[in-house]
């Protein structure tokens, strides 16, 4: 039987892990949704408020994902990792109550508007309610990341008897990694909301969607990645940089730089090996890694030989940061390839509608790879420097731990897969309603959003 | 314990406030699993109606929950940790069951018609889990954390109580919503549910203070604090008259029982702080004890005292625009 620590670790990590696929897809989805918002008020193209329609309902499904896996994030601290807050909680504690009082709050109200107050409400109130839930998400994700920074970089505090006192907020919320982190997280919501957009609307494309609507989005979708891509890999570089700098255990194992050296090769691929500290079977470019971080070819990389029992384990955070990397440059090719076509001819071919559907989730990928590299990547800390993961776990039985965490991958597995499918559920329910020529009849009818009380009676109804 | 200046009081300030939070939690939150809780299996257009009520509310409401908890966490980290290690279980199948219905309130609106049942029943059974539960710790907290067969008990009472205070809140809600043959219903199960709650609370004051005679000398000492249970008892009776004359003409007063249920939960939680004030785990620790450093505090203060009425002025601006009784599904 596997001890609560490890347990806890594995539970812990399944928590986080699926909480954060949906916050990934809602901070950034948001914004489209205000962008579709304010092109309707702008032009009063009935199209912009169809793609808002189609959206805001992905919005709120993502939305109740984030908020529910969110309240098990919220008593993990408590349940799991008691130490934590015993220890840091004097720092950690008011970053949470921030998020929960400027984020939660303002964005779970302003949805109930944005969702069913539109017939309510003046049209400039529901903008409002849309930019107010986005600036919301964001916000809700300025704090956690200022609180994850300052776990990675920790700055601003003193330790008294072996709890953390807080000296300045200003060096606490704005530590040293925090400015990159919270960039990085950021374009990568944008990445993974714009390429879920194309995706989705591809998808809609190939089932013989001919409404304007998909098309609209599928172009805002692919337009906004190829934009983001390249900024993302700048702020990604800036990022690696900066944890150079400061977690240079972190870096080592994500190159698996085994010993310091001067020039050290990028290792496109490898088997690391930890007992015998080497790679096997590396396909490398010389002194690419020493250029990319020290932006010079013969510049000093220090290895893992002078983090001894002090660096994460390294072959999760290589091939993590590999697959991270990977979806990255595919991203770039896909965006700019579909931008370039859409650019010329205005269509897209069906083979790359489904590239583009192939491309749906590759946002949740590289998001989930990033966040495994930079957590596991802090090990064996939790609070770098300040308190190791193992002293801060619960004493609770193994067995309760095993309980709860067997409770938690059912209900992730299955409301995952009701998830997806929901989503192309959704998809194919649209290309059957509000075809332009039948408009507005059919669409009183069939569009589940505005169906008349009759057809609900029929068909179930939908929100 | 000599505490002098703000490290006295700032820790009463924050047990304050996050009372204050888990009461809205419990109002809030309480009308909508307790709506949950009663969704009836045969008429699916009343269970479109009830979902309809709650549905542009729901997510803030259970915002209040992580408010509660987080400033447990904030102020008092180490009961934080204490309680939830003892809760664990129950922990755990709360947030399941809220999983499971916040979910499922999305996906039955979402999903193919066949699938909508199944998504109503998960709607149902997650909220009268996370409930149960719910009034599970609640009990657990009362006792200590205490086990033995009695206190198990005691938590299993505690369980049931809070499932029909929520149901009775729920159909309050309901009554107060809707129209027509719905609210005919909910006014019968408010009315059932009213009755249980009464009971419930009875049983539970009745054992706390057979069973812990330094509550019963604290009540004892200050008798003019009886006026909590007797504005409790006076709510019931407001209610129950109502609900015994129901429906009345023109639908006048059919917010009675909310307010009345309202009242019955503010004097419930009064008496229960009253009651184990100032210890944070009952007969073990204190708030002093538990509390964040002072600076943490005034940081979270600070920011608290500038947010918290905005978050009240917007949930109630919210609470404007959708007043009145709930219309067909206008969802957007």
């Amino acid at each position: 039987m596997p001890d609560t620590f490890l347990l806890s670790r594995i539970q812990f990590a399944a928590n986080i892990s699926f909480h954060i696929l949906f916050p990934t897809i809602t901070i950034a989805l948001c914004w489209f949704l205000l962008f579709f918002r304010v092109q309707y008020n702008r032009t009063g193209d009935e199209v912009w408020m169809r793609c808002y329609r189609f959206w805001v309902k992905i919005f709120a499904l993502s939305f109740a994902l984030g908020v529910v896996s969110g309240i098990t994030m919220s008593f993990q601290f408590g349940t799991n990792w008691p130490g934590y807050m015993e220890t840091v909680g004097n720092v950690a504690g008011p970053l949470l109550g921030y998020e929960v009082l400027t984020a939660f709050f303002l964005e779970a109200t302003f949805l109930g508007i944005m969702l069913f107050g539109i017939n309510r409400v003046s049209p400039r109130v529901h903008t409002l309610a849309t930019l107010l839930v986005a600036i919301g998400t964001s916000l809700s994700a300025f704090w956690i990341l200022a609180l994850n920074s300052w776990m990675q970089t920790p700055a601003g505090f003193e330790m008294r008897d072996g709890t953390a006192f807080p000296l300045s907020w200003w060096q606490i919320i704005f530590n040293p990694s925090m400015p990159y982190r919270v960039t990085h997280m950021l374009l990568a919501s944008g990445l993974t909301a714009a390429f879920l957009i194309a995706g989705i609307s591809a998808y809609r494309l190939l089932q013989g969607d001919h409404k304007p609507a998909p098309r609209l989005a599928l172009k805002t979708g692919v337009f906004a990645a190829a934009v983001l891509i390249p900024l993302q890999i700048l702020v990604g570089d800036l990022h690696g940089l900066n944890t150079l700098q400061h977690q240079p255990a972190k870096i080592a194992a994500m190159e698996a730089v085994w010993e310091t050296e001067q020039g050290a090769p990028f290792t496109l691929f490898a088997i690391p090996d930890e007992t015998a500290r080497s790679n096997r079977f590396a396909i490398e470019i010389p002194k690419a890694a020493s250029f990319i971080l020290t932006h010079d070819w013969n510049g000093e990389v220090r290895g893992l030989n002078e983090f001894v029992g002090k660096h994460p384990p390294v072959k999760p955070v290589f091939y993590g940061f590999r697959v991270m990397l990977g979806v990255g440059v595919l991203m770039l090719l896909v965006a700019w390839c579909c931008s370039w076509l859409l650019w010329r001819r205005a269509e897209l071919s069906r083979l790359w509608l489904k590239i583009l559907v192939a491309m749906t989730f590759s946002g949740w990928i590289a998001t989930l790879a990033g966040w495994y590299v930079t957590e596991i990547g802090r090990q064996p800390y939790l609070v770098t420097g300040v308190l190791e993961t193992r002293a801060a776990v619960t004493s609770v039985a193994p067995g309760n731990v095993g309980f709860s965490l067997m409770i938690y991958l059912t209900l992730y597995a299955v409301l995952l897969v009701a998830y997806i499918s929901t989503l192309f559920v959704m998809a194919r329910k649209s290309v059957l309603v509000d075809r332009p020529e039948d408009l507005p009849s059919l669409q009183e009818k069939l569009n589940p959003i505005t169906q008349t009380d009759h057809y609900r009676e029929n068909t179930g109804g939908a929100s | 314990m000599t505490l002098a200046g703000d490290a006295y009081w700032l820790p009463v300030i924050f047990i304050g406030l996050m009372g204050l939070a888990l009461l809205l939690y419990a109002v809030l939150d309480g009308y909508d699993l307790g709506v949950g809780i009663l969704l009836p299996g045969d008429k699916e257009s009343q269970r479109d109606m009830m979902i309809a009520s709650i549905g542009p509310f729901w997510d803030a409401n259970e915002t209040w929950l992580v408010l509660g908890v987080g400033l447990l966490l904030i102020a008092f980290p180490r009961a934080h940790s204490l309680i939830l290690m003892h809760l664990y279980l129950p922990v755990t199948l709360m947030l399941a069951g809220l999983i499971l219905r916040g979910v499922a309130f999305d996906f039955r609106a979402k999903v193919p018609p066949h699938n909508k049942n199944l998504w109503d029943w998960t709607f149902k059974g997650g909220s009268l889990l996370a409930t149960l539960a719910q009034g599970y710790m609640i009990g657990m907290f009362v006792v200590g954390f205490e086990r033995s067969w009695a206190a198990f008990g005691f938590a299993l009472l505690s369980a049931v109580c809070v499932t029909a205070g929520y149901c009775f809140i729920g159909g309050a809600w309901l009554v107060m919503k809707a129209d027509g043959e719905l609210q005919q219903r909910a006014a019968r199960w408010t009315r059932r549910a009213c009755w249980l709650t009464a009971l419930g609370i009875a049983a539970v004051t009745g054992v706390n203070l057979i069973g812990n005679t330094e509550i019963f000398q604290k009540w004892f000492d200050a008798p003019v604090l009886l006026i909590i249970p007797l504005l409790g008892a006076m709510a019931f009776i407001g209610v129950e008259t109502y609900l015994r004359r129901f429906p009345i003409a023109g639908d006048a007063g059919c917010w009675i029982p909310f307010v009345g249920c309202l009242i019955i939960f503010i004097a419930s939680f009064a008496a229960l702080g009253y009651s184990f004030f100032p210890d944070i785990v009952p007969g073990q620790m204190n708030i002093w004890q538990a509390a964040s450093a002072s600076k943490s505090l005034w940081f979270i203060l600070v920011g608290t005292l500038i947010v918290l009425p905005a978050i009240i002025l917007y949930t109630m601006f919210s609470y404007r625009i959708f007043w009145g009784k709930t219309r067909e599904l206008t969802y957007y």
